[in-house]
């Protein structure tokens, strides 16, 4: 079974992240970068069912150089192998673009038995890549899992809704994307630390792939960021003082927010 | 990942390390993160670690376990990443920075430097993955800073080798599979194997601990333990065997003590900012700023100290006096920060709800083992002067 993984390298959520001034991309130059945790869950799937049987995986990202480290950390927790797509062209690109750049990617790694996605970065949080990545590659998309089989020639997967549960199945080859509730991920050992270190990372460019710069980037993006606002500080928070009627209160106080 | 606030980096020490050491910090980190800092409070109060060999396992999955060893299923890592690791595990608690100490630094060390290739094969990839677990018993009830006149005694009957002696304060002694144990011998001290199971080896848990109570420490009693010939360490003669271990420990806790330094430091940071008196957060105080400027000041040589020394064992250049060095500057400066902090939590510093003042405790432990402060003290005087002052 082989297995492709897509990453994405974030700006970590933990420190002060912001948008670059001139062109309102995500900045990811001043401020220390991560592998996804969202993306950690699809790792850890992936190695799962790597373990569980024969099977090699597979991380790719796009990113710039410092992208390099999301497919570092997936290595050391034990992926067999990465590849960095990496191309000045490619700043300012959009979930369109992204997925273009991945179906091409997956291509030429060769026609894997599942690809498996986070179910967001945290970063964008947009979420729309897994669906038109499979539709690119001509998948079926079963997304949003938090729980995957595999057995045989298809996949099953638990989707959970508010109201219900479904169970989806599909044949592979198939794109699955993961939830957090999926699993537990694990964190590199330190022979899989030193390991990572003889694994090896094939860094892509545009030419590549075949990939026509204008089809990517700012320039080939059908969304635009038109302005960013800072978040507003904080509220102080309402205290609401029990006097036989604090229930109803709060209920009023989560409806008049739409949580009820 | 980021557990420890940015501002305990204020001099950019993290520079000091390379990609691969941050990620056997990280790593280290969220193992103490999931498994340790939850419950470790609890298991002080109750002076008892659940499934401490559950704990054992995951230590050695991880690499933990004789980490800085290479062959015989150890990780094979350099000596600033164990370091680190002692670092991590310690601002959990120094309790069970010692079961990882006492493992890889002295028990398993000793096997690994001056056993038998049977005795590497047995023990060590067992002992790495946490499946097995060693303790190491120099200290007598009447011989502690002086071990060379320790009275366990290993006598030859036959082939075989008969071992009458009691140890005292062994850590990891009432759990372990396996004892190294050092006794006199007709030709000087010689180190055996000692499979706990053997008839005549018994280890009660030592009681009324005020320090180290997230570890298990424990006499041995050895009533005429019989074993065969090649339970001995053949590499090693006299006191150079227990002390070049010591060493390899001591190193670890160069590191390991400022890790609970580092986690006292956070705690009062964090308390210094919330807690209003007088009506402005205490941490606007200029006595209190004094309080957290020297803190991290000695923390930050500590670290300093412990880089280099770090540095030099990797190259093989480090040396014995150097370890005393810093094992005495550090478990020194670690606890006086950890006392200070204790000031700034108030009543709360008393408190277990807080680690501070388990952190406290803890490092009178490890201001005593290891070597005294005296007993530094003496090493870096004799160093200094060519004149031994220890008798
Ligand atoms: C929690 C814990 C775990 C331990 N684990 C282990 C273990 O796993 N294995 C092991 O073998 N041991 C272990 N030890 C024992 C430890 O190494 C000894 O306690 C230590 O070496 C000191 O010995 P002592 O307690 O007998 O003190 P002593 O040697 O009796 O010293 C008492 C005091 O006298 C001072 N002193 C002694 N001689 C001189 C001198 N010449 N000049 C000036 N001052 C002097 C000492 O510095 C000290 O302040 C552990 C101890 C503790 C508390």
């Amino acid at each position: 079974m082989n297995i492709v993984v897509c990453v994405k390298y974030v700006p970590d959520a933990q420190a002060d992240r912001g948008f670059d001034e001139s062109d309102l991309t995500t900045n990811r130059e001043s401020v220390d970068g991560l592998l996804s945790e969202l993306d950690e869950y699809a790792v850890e799937e992936a190695l799962k069912i790597a373990e569980a049987g024969e099977g090699e995986v597979t991380v790719v990202t796009i990113g710039p150089d410092k992208a390099a480290d999301a497919v570092k950390k997936a290595l050391q927790m034990g992926a067999d192998k990465g590849v960095h797509i990496s191309d000045e062209a490619i700043r300012g690109s959009d979930a369109f673009a992204t997925s273009l750049l991945l179906a091409k990617a997956i291509e030429k790694i060769g026609a894997p038995d599942l690809v498996i996605t986070g179910m967001a970065s945290t970063d964008g949080t947009m979420g729309v890549v897994p669906a038109m990545l499979a539709e690119r590659l001509g998948l079926p998309q079963v997304t949003f899992a938090s729980e995957l089989t595999v057995d045989g020639d298809g996949v099953t997967i638990r989707r959970d809704g508010d109201t219900a549960s479904e169970t989806i199945i599909a044949k592979l080859p198939a794109l699955v994307s993961v939830t957090d509730q999926i699993n537990e991920p694990r964190y590199p050992s330190f022979k899989g630390i030193m390991a990572a270190k003889k694994k090896p990372v094939e860094t892509w460019s545009l030419a590549d792939l075949g990939v026509d710069a204008g089809a990517v980037g700012a320039a080939g993006a059908y969304t635009k960021v038109l302005s960013v606002t800072k978040r507003p500080p904080r509220e102080q928070g309402q205290i609401v003082t029990d006097e036989g009627d604090g229930g109803s209160k709060l209920a009023d106080f989560l409806a008049s927010r739409k949580f009820i | 990942m980021t557990a420890v606030p940015p501002a305990l980096d204020l001099a950019g020490l993290d520079d000091l390390f390379t990609a691969d050491e941050l990620a056997i910090r990280d790593s280290v980190r969220e193992l103490c993160r999931r498994r340790i800092d939850p419950y470790v409070a609890d298991w002080f109060e109750r002076g008892e670690v659940d499934d401490i060999r559950g704990l054992a396992r995951e230590l050695g999955s991880l690499g933990l376990l004789g980490m800085h060893l290479q062959g015989y299923g150890c990780a094979g890592t350099s000596c600033v990443d164990y370091g680190l690791a002692c670092l991590e595990l310690e601002a959990s608690d120094s309790g069970v920075r010692s079961l990882v100490s006492v493992q890889g630094s002295l028990a398993m060390y000793a096997i690994w430097r001056f056993g038998s290739e049977e005795h590497k094969q047995h023990w060590l990839p067992q002992m790495a993955a946490g499946e097995a677990i060693g303790c190491f018993g120099l200290t007598e009830p009447d011989h502690g800073s002086d071990p060379g006149s320790m009275r366990t005694r290993a006598r030859r009957d036959g082939a075989d080798w008969v071992l009458t002696g009691r140890k005292m304060w062994i850590t990891n002694g009432s759990i372990a599979d396996v004892a190294v144990v050092w006794a006199q011998t007709d030709e000087g001290i010689r180190g055996f194997v000692v499979p706990t199971s053997t008839d005549g080896f018994s280890a009660p848990l030592i009681k009324h601990k005020l320090s180290l109570r997230a570890s298990v420490t424990s006499e041995l009693v050895l009533d005429e333990v019989r074993l065969p010939a090649d339970a001995m360490l053949p590499e090693v003669r006299g006191l150079k065997g227990p002390l070049s271990c010591l060493s390899e420990a001591r190193y670890g806790i160069v590191w390991g003590s400022l890790g609970a330094a580092r986690s006292s430091l956070a705690s009062a940071l964090t308390y210094s900012i919330e807690r209003e008196q007088f009506g402005k957060p205490i941490a606007g105080f200029q006595l209190t700023q004094q309080k957290l400027a020297e803190m991290y000041l000695e923390y930050s040589k500590g670290l300093l100290l412990a880089v280099h020394l770090g540095r030099r064992k990797d190259a093989g250049t480090v040396t014995p006096e150097q370890i005393s060095l810093g094992k005495l500057n550090n478990i020194r400066a670690a606890l006086e920060i950890c006392r200070t902090a204790r000031t700034i939590l108030g009543a709360n510093g008393i408190s277990l709800e807080f680690p501070v003042i388990r952190h406290m405790n803890n490092l009178e432990s490890v201001l005593t083992y290891e070597g005294t402060v005296e007993m530094h003290t003496l090493v870096i005087g004799q160093a200094l002067t060519g004149l031994p002052a220890f008798r």
